[in-house]
């Protein structure tokens, strides 16, 4: 019952931010390239539902396209670590114990060792700010994520009957990674992905709030609160929707991610504990 | 002690590649080649790459990280500086999410279901969901803008008090501890009811101890374990995220130094303060391995 509703709660919220970030490239309520210092700092109501910003553009439009740049780059930064992540941990699972396998493992922890923002820095350092830059950082970070969680699940799976009645058929390890542990691996790959898309859209918010993220005139929701921050005194409004919208993407994401892993299996509870779950926030 | 060699080989070359030689930009583009030269010399930047590297490391493990090409002050001071608002930073955020996650996860465990259970749930539920920079910023606009109970930013230095240094960083580490507690308090939570599930839980339970019993001297140890972990991965991501909340905060702390390295190219300050954090990080799990087998004497004839 409660993953049920956990499962709709967070479905709806996810299909309303991805709605969102869609009908932005058709329609805004209001055009966000648009100055109108006239009409700044004018306060939630009619006809600017969420208020107006410093340079008097409609907040909930800004907003809607904002939720473009969330959604772009924590599902590309996901997408990074799954290609990459995947494959590792199969092969060092293909391998295990042996040198290549214990290289990919430390390996893994080499990055770890490295907080997800710390990445980020060291490659605005080098190459400049910018989203594509975020997306690289956060998907680096993503990488040890995936490789370990496939790494751990598809030990276990090479330990079953069936994937030994394919290896006396003579398949290699190779064909019976992608053929027979890969499959078994989907739900839990969605899962994990799920959660790392809400940890790519707090990233995301948290490298564009110091700049490292995508540049103006790209409107972005962390960007958003830092320049907020200047008239937080009296102007609460611009302050508070972006956050709102950041709270209830993650929220919506958080709980689709729960609701599905009770869907697929409610054993599965059991091999994604919190902490491999959380082990890589902020 | 492989993984600090080879980070600081990343670090290293990372750094190495970004464009713009310090010593061109510190001097501007009207610069005489001569005095580049010279400038190079003095900062010793005209040595080869691993010699450079070379000097790097081992100044490090002497305890001296080089000379900032900015501010011609030792980096060590620089850092030594910036430390004693960081580090005392995460540790009161981490002090204070270890204080409600643990009974807020108890309290979760123990009453399953209950009313309590599901809102320590859903609360913890929106904590995760809270980016800490803008809970800081709400923190802000309500106790230190409309209350007055807190100033809005900056740092007084410990030399003005303890107390007055703590206040100054009591807003930025509930708004780094608040997500983090919900992560614990949630690791607590499903880690006790595991635990309380187990067969000598209900061993002791049948030898007469009473539910509270169980907890307090069974239990709860050998819950630890799971949360331990996080504990020590959390204070790692306290250290890195403080950068973003010391901006919110307006905090001279080491995030704040990373900023100023990047934008002024003082390579050997970015460089020296990325490998203290992973330093940090690598150290925080050593200890982490050491205060499970504090916890579990099972694990001690293992290490």
């Amino acid at each position: 019952m409660r993953s049920q509703r956990n499962l709709f709660i967070g479905a709806f919220l996810c299909v309303l931010f991805l709605v969102a970030a869609v009908v932005s490239f058709v329609w805004t309520p209001y055009d966000v390239t648009q100055l109108n210092i006239a009409n700044k700092f004018q306060p939630p109501g009619m006809p600017h539902v969420f208020g107006t910003d410093h340079f008097g553009r409609d907040i909930f439009s800004m907003l809607m396209v904002g939720a473009r740049t969330s959604i772009a780059v924590a599902l590309v930064a996901v997408s990074i670590g799954i290609l990459f992540g995947v494959p590792l941990g199969l092969f060092a699972a293909a391998n295990r114990n042996t040198l290549i396998d214990e290289i990919i493992m430390r390996g893994n922890d080499l990055v770890f060792a490295f907080p997800a923002l710390l990445i980020a820095i060291m490659i605005t350092a080098v190459f400049g700010p910018g989203a594509l830059n975020a997306i690289i950082a956060i998907g680096i970070f993503n990488i040890p994520v995936f490789a370990r969680l496939s790494r751990a699940a598809a030990l276990s799976l090479w330990e079953r009957d069936f994937i030994l009645s394919a290896r006396v058929s003579g398949k290699s390890s190779m064909r019976i990674s992608v053929e027979h542990i890969l499959p078994n691996l989907l739900n839990l790959l969605l899962v994990q992905g799920t959660i790392q898309f809400s940890l790519g859209v707090l990233a995301e918010a948290g490298l564009s709030f110091v700049g490292l993220g995508a540049q103006p005139p790209i409107p972005s929701w962390g960007r958003m609160l830092a320049e907020s921050q200047t008239f937080i005194s009296f102007a609460s409004h611009v302050v508070i929707f972006p956050g709102l919208a950041i709270v209830l993407t993650v929220l919506g994401l958080n709980l689709l991610g729960d609701g599905l892993r009770d869907y697929f299996d409610p054993k599965l509870r059991q091999s994604i504990p919190e902490l491999k779950k959380h082990g890589g926030t902020h | 002690m492989l993984t600090l060699l080879c980070a600081s080989v990343i670090i290293f070359l990372a750094l190495e590649v970004v464009p713009g030689d310090p010593a061109s930009v510190m001097l501007g583009v009207n610069a005489q080649p001569e005095t580049v030269a010279a400038l190079k010399q003095e900062l010793g930047l005209n040595v080869s790459k691993p010699k450079r590297y070379f000097n790097w490391v081992s100044g490090m493990l002497a305890g001296d990280f080089g000379v900032s090409y900015t501010y011609r002050t030792p980096v060590r001071d620089m850092i030594a500086d910036r430390m004693v608002i960081s580090f005392p930073l995460a540790l009161y955020a981490l002090l204070l999410s270890t204080l409600i996650a643990f009974p807020a996860g108890i309290i979760a465990a123990t009453r399953r279901g209950a009313v309590a259970d599901v809102s320590v749930m859903g609360t913890t539920q929106l904590g995760i969901a809270i980016p800490n920079f803008w809970f800081a910023m709400i923190l802000v606009s309500i106790f230190a803008i409309k209350l007055r109970w807190f100033s809005a930013g900056g740092f007084p230095g410990w030399e003005a008090g303890f107390l007055a240094g703590l206040k100054a960083l009591t807003l930025p580490a509930i708004a780094l501890a608040l997500p983090q507690a919900s992560i614990l308090a949630r690791v607590m939570r499903s880690s006790l009811l595991d635990t309380l599930g187990e067969d000598f839980i209900r061993t002791a339970r049948a030898k007469g101890l009473t539910a509270g019993q169980a907890l307090w001297h069974h239990a709860l140890r050998n819950a630890l374990i799971p949360v331990l972990t996080i504990i020590g991965l959390q204070f790692s991501f306290l250290l890195a995220g403080a950068i973003i909340v010391e901006n919110v905060f307006f905090l001279p702390g080491l995030g704040r130094l990373i900023f100023q390295g990047i934008t002024q190219r003082d390579l050997i300050v970015v460089e020296s303060v990325v490998m203290l954090l992973v330093f940090a990080v690598v150290m925080v799990t050593f200890l982490v391995d050491i205060a499970y087998a504090a916890v579990d004497p099972r694990l001690r004839r293992r290490m």
